[in-house]
Order: structure tokens, then C-alpha cells, then sequence
């Protein structure tokens, strides 16, 4: 099957994807399959969609040159895609104004969702105010501490935030107790999920609504550049930012996509968050994907200094793409995105998530492959006022 | 015929219901949750979900939770459950293994199939498997004439339920309510309708209800509709107080409590 006529029918990536949940949820989802469905075809739906990403996101989102970061990246030209300058912060709102307004139409009047950066929480919080929905999120207690200015930022905006005490209290953990939640309340609750992994719809639904990065970035390298660039980049935790900017790259053959995972302390320490670099295929939240787990199928815990990142699963369409050979896959450590981190704040004043950071230590690795002709477009996924706690810990600035 | 199919249909020819109960292995240790599982046979149960502990059980509340979260820091798994599950068809019960499918994944479909064939398990319940992902397993349990146990809840279509219930065999898993194991103080009205749905649509199937059933009376109150009563957390919950020989008696005791419940329909 062409890489872009996926997923089939019922939700299938090559051998990945799928459903695997309780049937008490295959009716709320087949619901949700089928207004997604109609929506993208309904050209009032989209129109209304398109306008707030216009007037409220901040839509399209600059592309911008970063030459002094390009001269440690072995000069080559980096243009980074700027969805750091969203409303909210991040790549997530895109993603969360479609699912929010398809939970307006299909008449729930609560959402929940997981989060772990708190990104995709906030951005859930927000669409949530703004369309007069209720909104729980739910958050592993060890990430409403390392990320408190969101748990803060979510209950300023009316959330609920369910800190959640199980297992390594962590995204994956989060996940569990949302679904825990939605298989209860499934009746009046919409389950607005962060990224492009759970069951099918989605990995196909949160890619669809995420793919206005690419189309973005390929009409806008194009007409910077004159030419289409040479590599695609971007950090990958479920790898929802990640398929934003490949899809519309995916039938470029000349075009090479490589994906960034978190390293952690290095993959070899198995204190690491690389799904693919470091895991094998299994099903954990409601799809087949590769995932990191243990002989007896038990899931490991995932490490990552970036809380985004710390996810021991990946969205089923990347196992694909991996594994037919379309996108490669590679980790960053803790340090190397630290230190990508650093530059681009001295280099070019923006400073990035350290989930971005691991997609521009990547570039910085890749351009020093590639050299100075080389045009490298990287998905700067998110800003990094989030992390000034981490950051200046790790650095000892205070 | 399986062991679950003589069970319930010997249930049925002493018009009662089947008693079904879960414990998972390795709460609070392997050798004390197999005991537990010999006292459940013991008090009167007649098949035995041996569940197999999961780091991640998106569908149990917080008494299952954490009997099995204590397990898999042990290492318990899916071998663990194997040696339960011959533990059980030795003490005259038939056994079923419940379990999420990564395990099953992991362990190889194939091979998961003839070792629970090999160790007298009648078959497997699979709660985060729908049969349009099953066909791997379809495929073992006929090969290894193992019972499939599919799940219908309230929600599921006219639809759905013809197509769960084509591809079951043993009985059809009904969950009572809308939400994630545990006990409850009433068992819902939903449960009785959802088993007058399953007996149109699949009036040849057995249909069991789980989800929520605590004590004799409750137990009572389902046999008067469904084929067989399922109790879980309840019975956990036993050696959550008492994680040791006195747990173990409570659990024979709170068992014989149910047996007579099922009878009394
Ligand atoms: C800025 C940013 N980038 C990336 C991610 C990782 O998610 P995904 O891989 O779905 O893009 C997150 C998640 O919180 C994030 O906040």
C-alpha cells in the first residue's frame, strides 16, 4: 500500500494501528469515525475550523531563517517551522480546535484529555473556555511537578487537573486513567487525545488536523527556497508534530524524513524514551505500534529530561513509515538537546521546548552529515517558557 | 465440549446459575493467589478467571489495580498464570485465563494457545480484544479448541452483538455497566436489559455478567436473568485485607456466600 493511502478502513497502518479497547467504547468511537469523516467533507465545519486557526491561533505560522544556528550545523540552511508561536505555545492547539469542535457537534458537552508536557492539556483547557465545554485533564503527579506553570496555566483557564498516582505517574499513566474515565462517562464525554497514537480514528484524525504544518512549510520553503528541502525534521514523543510536518512531504521520494526520539541518558542505558530505536512491536493503548516492553509484554518506564517526550509507545503510522523505509528514526540524549537547546536561545533568541531541542540537535547532526547546500526544515514544535524550571536547573542558573 | 461448556451446562441442568469467579495470580504472592484460587473451587465456584497481572489495565478500577500492580513489580506474568491455571483444572474447575492481549502478543498467539490447551485451561477472555482484531486468535483457539470469550457491554449495537456473539464460543461476556471493574452497591437495571438484548440476537449462547457483583444477594439477583454470575473485585478485595491464610479462608467463605446465591434464583 502507498505510504499515502493509509490508514485502511478500519484503522490499519500496514500491521499497525487498529483498535484494541473495550467494546463498551467501539460504539462512542465508531460515532467519532463517522462525524470525523463527515466534517472533513462539510465545508461549513471546515470553514469554521479554519477561522479560528486563522484568528485565534495565529495561522499560518511563520517559517524563519536561522543562520547562526546553520553555521553549527555544518552551514547548512535551517529554516525552522515556527508552530512555537501558536496560541498556547504549541503545535497541540491545532490538533484540539478540530477535536473540540467535533465534540460541539457531536453533541458532548465534556472533554477530557492526557497530558504530559501540559501542552496538550492547556490546549485542550483553552479550546475548551473558549467553546464553553467542561474539560478534566488528567496528568502523572510526577509531571504536574516538573511542569507546575501548566497545572496552573490549565486551572486559570477553568480545567480540572487530576493529578494521577499510578504506575510510573507519568503520560502513559495519564492515558490509562482517561480511559478509565471515558469508558465511564462515555455517554456524555468526548476523549480529546494529544497525539497521534490510541485507537483508530486517532492516529488518522489527529494527523489530518496536524497536517496544516506541512502543507504550510512545503508551499513556503518552495517559495523561499525555490526548491523543496532535502530533509524534514522533528522531535517525536507520539509523534503527533511529527506527522504534521511529514504528511504533505510523504510523495516528495527525494525528500528524507527523520524523526527524533528521546534518548534519555542514552538508548544503551535503557533509561530512554526511543520507542523505535529502542522497543519491539506490541499493542498498549489501544493500538499496535512499537512500544518499550519487557519479556512478559509488560511496558516500561520511559525517561526523558522532556516531559512531551517521555512515552513509551509511538503513533502506529510512524512503525510504518519506519518499517517501509520512509522515515528514519534516531534518538537524542538529555544532553545533546540540552545543548541544542542552549544554542538556539544565544544564537537566534527564541528559545525552544526541549522537545524541540531534540529535533535541532538532530538538525545540528545532520547538517554537519550534509553540509552547506543542504536545506534542513525542522518543526520547532514548541517555545520553551515551560522549561525555564528545567532549564535552569540543569544548566545552574539559579 | 470445554470444561466452561460442562460447567454451565451442568449449572443450567440444576437450574441455577453458573458461579464464575477472578482472582489474579500473584497477589500477594504466586503460591498464596493459587490457594486462593483452590479455596474459590473449594466455596463453590465453577470456572475461574485466572487474571494475568498487566502494567497497564486501562479497564480495572482501583481494588484490581492494586493486587495486580503488586504483581508485576514481582515479575508475575503470563507463565505465572499457565501454572495457575493447571492448579485450578486439578482442584475440578475449569479455568480461563484473563488477561490484556499485549501478554498474549508477547508470549506468541500460537504458543499462548497450546500451553493453556497443554496445562487444562478451557480457554482465554480477552477484554481489550474486539474479534475484528482476533484473527490470530481465532485461528490458535481453533486449532487448540479453546473457548474465546468476547465481551458485549450496554452500549454495543443490535449489530455488534450478532457479530461479538458469532464469534464467541463458551459464553458472551456481558459487563454490566459502563465503566471500569469494581464493586458496587447495586447492580443496575442496565445488565438485565442487555442480557434480554444478547438472548434475542444469540439465543444459543450462554451469557455471563460481571461488573460490579459483591455478595450472595447481588449474586442472587443476577441469576435470576443470566447464565452465570462474574465476581471480581469482591473477591480481591478479601486478600487486600488480609494478604495472607485468613485472606484465603475469607475468600472460600465470601465464594460459599455466592454458590448459595446462584441458587437461589
Ligand atoms: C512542544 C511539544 N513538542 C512535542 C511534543 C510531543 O508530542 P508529539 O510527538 O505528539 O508531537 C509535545 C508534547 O507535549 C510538546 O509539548
Amino acid at each position: 500500500m502507498p505510504a499515502e493511502n493509509v490508514p485502511d478502513l478500519s484503522g490499519h497502518f500496514g500491521p499497525y494501528g487498529g483498535r484494541f479497547v473495550p467494546e463498551a467504547l467501539v460504539a462512542a468511537i465508531d460515532e467519532l469515525t463517522a462525524a470525523f469523516h463527515e466534517t472533513q467533507a462539510d465545508p461549513e465545519f471546515r470553514a469554521e475550523l479554519d477561522r479560528l486557526l486563522r484568528d485565534y491561533t495565529g495561522r499560518p505560522s511563520p517559517l524563519t531563517d536561522a543562520p547562526k544556528f546553520g553555521e553549527h550545523a555544518g552551514g547548512a540552511r535551517v529554516l525552522l517551522k515556527r508552530e512555537d508561536l501558536n496560541h498556547t505555545g504549541s503545535h497541540k492547539i491545532n490538533n484540539v480546535l478540530g477535536q473540540a469542535l467535533l465534540t460541539q457537534r457531536i453533541g458532548k458537552k465534556r472533554v477530557i484529555a492526557e497530558t504530559g508536557a501540559g501542552q496538550h492539556g492547556v490546549a485542550t483547557a483553552t479550546a475548551a473556555a473558549l467553546l464553553g465545554l467542561e474539560c478534566v485533564v488528567y496528568m502523572g503527579e510526577e509531571d504536574t511537578r516538573r511542569q507546575a506553570l501548566n497545572v496552573a496555566r490549565m486551572r486559570l483557564l477553568g480545567a480540572e487537573v487530576v493529578p494521577v498516582t499510578t504506575g510510573s505517574r507519568t503520560l502513559k499513566d495519564a492515558i490509562n486513567e482517561a480511559m478509565r474515565d471515558w469508558v465511564t462517562n462515555v455517554e456524555t464525554t468526548n476523549y480529546v487525545f494529544g497525539t497521534v497514537a490510541g485507537p483508530h480514528p486517532f492516529p488518522m484524525m489527529v494527523r489530518d488536523y496536524q497536517r496544516i504544518i506541512g502543507d504550510e512549510a512545503r508551499a513556503q520553503v518552495l517559495e523561499r527556497c525555490g526548491r523543496l528541502p532535502d530533509v524534514v525534521v522533528a522531535c517525536v514523543g507520539g509523534g503527533s508534530n511529527a506527522i504534521g510536518i511529514f504528511t504533505a512531504f510523504v510523495p516528495d521520494e527525494g525528500v528524507r524524513l527523520v524523526g527524533f526520539e528521546a534518548g534519555g541518558d542514552g538508548v544503551d542505558t535503557g533509561r530512554h524514551a526511543a520507542s523505535i530505536t529502542g522497543g519491539a512491536p506490541g499493542v498498549l493503548h489501544g493500538a499496535r505500534s512499537y512500544l518499550l516492553q519487557d519479556e512478559n509484554g509488560q511496558t516500561i518506564e520511559s525517561h526523558s529530561i522532556s516531559a512531551g517526550l517521555d512515552y513509551p509507545g509511538v503513533g502506529p503510522e510512524h512503525s510504518y513509515l519506519h518499517d517501509i523505509g520512509r522515515a528514519e528514526y534516531r534518538p537524542i540524549t538529555d544532553a545533546q538537546a540540552m545543548e541544542a537547546f542552549s544554542l538556539l536561545s544565544r544564537t537566534e533568541g527564541i528559545i525552544p521546548a526541549i522537545e524541540s531541542a531534540h529535533a535541532l540537535a538532530g538538525a545540528l547532526q545532520l547538517g554537519r552529515d550534509l553540509g552547506p547546500d543542504a536545506i534542513i526544515l525542522v518543526n520547532l514544535s514548541g517555545r520553551g517558557d515551560k522549561d525555564v524550571e528545567t532549564a535552569s536547573t540543569y544548566f545552574g542558573l539559579v | 465440549m470445554t470444561a466452561v461448556s460442562d460447567a454451565l451446562a451442568k449449572a443450567k441442568a440444576d437450574n441455577r446459575a453458573a458461579l464464575i469467579g477472578y482472582l489474579p495470580v500473584g497477589y500477594p504472592s504466586v503460591e498464596l493467589s493459587i490457594a486462593a484460587m483452590r479455596a474459590l473451587v473449594e466455596g463453590g465456584v465453577d470456572v475461574v478467571e485466572v487474571g494475568v497481572p498487566y502494567s497497564d489495565p486501562v479497564m480495572d478500577g482501583p481494588v484490581i489495580q492494586r493486587a495486580t500492580e503488586h504483581a508485576v513489580r514481582a515479575g508475575v506474568g503470563l507463565r505465572d498464570a499457565l501454572q495457575a491455571v493447571h492448579a485450578v483444572a486439578e482442584a475440578g474447575a475449569a479455568a480461563v485465563t484473563m488477561g490484556y492481549w499485549n501478554q498474549v502478543e508477547r508470549f506468541g498467539v500460537a504458543r499462548f494457545a497450546t500451553e493453556l490447551s497443554a496445562a487444562g485451561g478451557a480457554g482465554a477472555i480477552t477484554p481489550d480484544l474486539i474479534p475484528e482484531e482476533a484473527g490470530e486468535w481465532i485461528a490458535a483457539s481453533d486449532a487448540a479448541q479453546l473457548d474465546r470469550v468476547f465481551l458485549v457491554a450496554p452500549s454495543s449495537t443490535d449489530a455488534r452483538i450478532v457479530s461479538t456473539a458469532a464469534a464467541t464460543r463458551g459464553f458472551l461476556y456481558a459487563t454490566a455497566v459502563m465503566g471500569v471493574t469494581g464493586a458496587r452497591d447495586r447492580v443496575g437495571t442496565a445488565a438485565e436489559t442487555l442480557v434480554g438484548r444478547v438472548r434475542t440476537l444469540a439465543p444459543d449462547l450462554a451469557v455471563c455478567v460481571g461488573l460490579g457483583v459483591s455478595n450472595g444477594e447481588q449474586a442472587a439477583e443476577v441469576a435470576g436473568f443470566a447464565d452465570g454470575v462474574i465476581v471480581g473485585s469482591a473477591l480481591v478485595r478479601c486478600l487486600l485485607d488480609a494478604p495472607d491464610e485468613a485472606g484465603v479462608a475469607a475468600v472460600r467463605t465470601l465464594a460459599a456466600d455466592l454458590a448459595a446465591g446462584v441458587r437461589r434464583r
